[in-house]
């Protein structure tokens, strides 16, 4: 199984960095990937993660109003929605990826996420491609 | 500018079916305001069409390009190499760009990616409104700047009609009256006078019951000699 996830480096990056400091465990089949803002992702990037075999992609930014970028989260989320669009469109079901917002203390709360989406997999099944390749 | 949206995806599928070699061709012009044919639009617009093939066996090769104005000849001549080896070219410009790339290249089937709309202006981020109707003949100067040919969903040259309320049309609660904005306009520009003047009869001759439009400024066409002379492209 191979999970993107899309954090940026302010609240998301910090939380699962503290998840780390704390002992938390969460899956290995997780990688992450930091941005300097959840709105710097772009929708192609995350259709490529998908091509590239990704079974899901999340993208974790700032609590809303709270955003070290005052709107990238929302930005995000909006792009977010317009991609789970396009991945039903294409017959990938959109539910493979979700954007969630969360604080740097919120460690827990990133463990939840990830343990959300490895479930997730596990209900949808693999990602056809990465079953091909 | 001209307004257009996407057409959806899966009719984007089905018209690419059977070919195999494929360019997503943008145009930085009007339609990337609109966000329907800019550059991002077209990145995305090609990486579902791969993604899509890589699930659904297709083998489409997918190349994408975009250009400043698909309209203009010069721009998409630019596309000769683009070009090459290609089957299909998708075009997420208007129909004008679409148009001007199968004029070019006659031997690569141009498929419309996008529906145009109208010539409108951004209302707000994400908010397209249609303002002109391209009648040909412009009573922009008698309705305070307000066009009642596609402003007025009746096109009342005389307006408003008994379906205005509260300054909104009877069609729809979200559409503004034209007329009432026609007034409040010429208010504010203390030419309330220009309301008494009836406006008669249009005349739709330069609209578009005639065929195809034309405009020739015979200034700036150049004559044969002119054009060897300055390396015009055919």
């Amino acid at each position: 199984m191979r999970i993107i996830g899309y954090i940026c480096d302010h609240a998301a990056y910090s939380a699962a960095d503290l998840a780390g400091q704390s002992g938390l465990r969460y899956s290995s089949d997780v990688v992450l990937i930091r941005l300097p803002c959840a709105g710097r992702l772009d929708i192609i990037q995350v259709l490529k993660a998908f091509r590239d075999g990704a079974d899901a992609v999340f993208v974790a930014g700032c609590l809303e109003k709270n955003c070290h970028h005052v709107y990238g989260n929302i930005e995000a989320r909006k792009r977010m929605e317009q991609a789970k669009g396009i991945l039903d469109a294409i017959g990938l079901n959109g539910k493979r990826l979700e954007m969630f917002n969360l604080a740097s203390n919120q460690d827990f709360k990133f463990k939840e996420i990830v343990d959300m989406m490895v479930k997730r997999v596990e209900e949808l099944g693999r990602n056809p491609l990465a079953v091909r390749a | 500018m001209i307004i257009g949206e996407q057409k959806p995806f899966k009719e984007l599928c089905a018209l690419l079916d059977g070919h195999k070699e494929i360019l997503v061709a943008g145009c930085r012009s009007c339609v990337a305001i609109c966000l329907a044919g800019g550059e991002k639009e077209v990145g995305v617009v090609a990486e579902s069409l791969r993604l899509y093939s890589d699930l659904n066996g297709k083998e489409w090769r997918v190349d994408e390009v975009t250009v400043e104005r698909q309209c203009e000849k010069e721009f998409v001549l630019d596309l000769i190499e683009r070009t090459k080896g290609k089957d299909a070219v998708l075009s997420l410009a208007c129909g004008v760009g679409a148009q001007s790339v199968q004029s070019l290249y006659p031997g690569i089937r141009v498929l419309p990616g996008l529906n145009t709309s109208n010539m409108g202006a951004p209302e707000e981020q994400g908010v397209f409104v249609e303002k002109c109707g391209g009648c040909g003949d412009c009573v922009l100067h008698l309705t305070g700047g307000i066009c009642p040919i596609v402003r007025c969903a009746k096109s009342l040259l005389n307006g408003p009609c008994g379906g205005s309320q509260n300054g909104k049309c009877e069609i729809s609660p979200d559409v503004p009256c034209a007329w009432d904005q026609i007034y409040h306009s010429l208010e504010r520009l203390g030419r309330l006078d220009l309301l008494e003047e009836l406006i008669p009869p249009k005349n739709w001759l330069p609209s578009r019951s005639g065929g195809p439009r034309k405009i020739v400024r015979p200034e700036a066409v150049l004559t044969p000699v002119e054009k060897e002379l300055r390396g015009a492209k055919e």
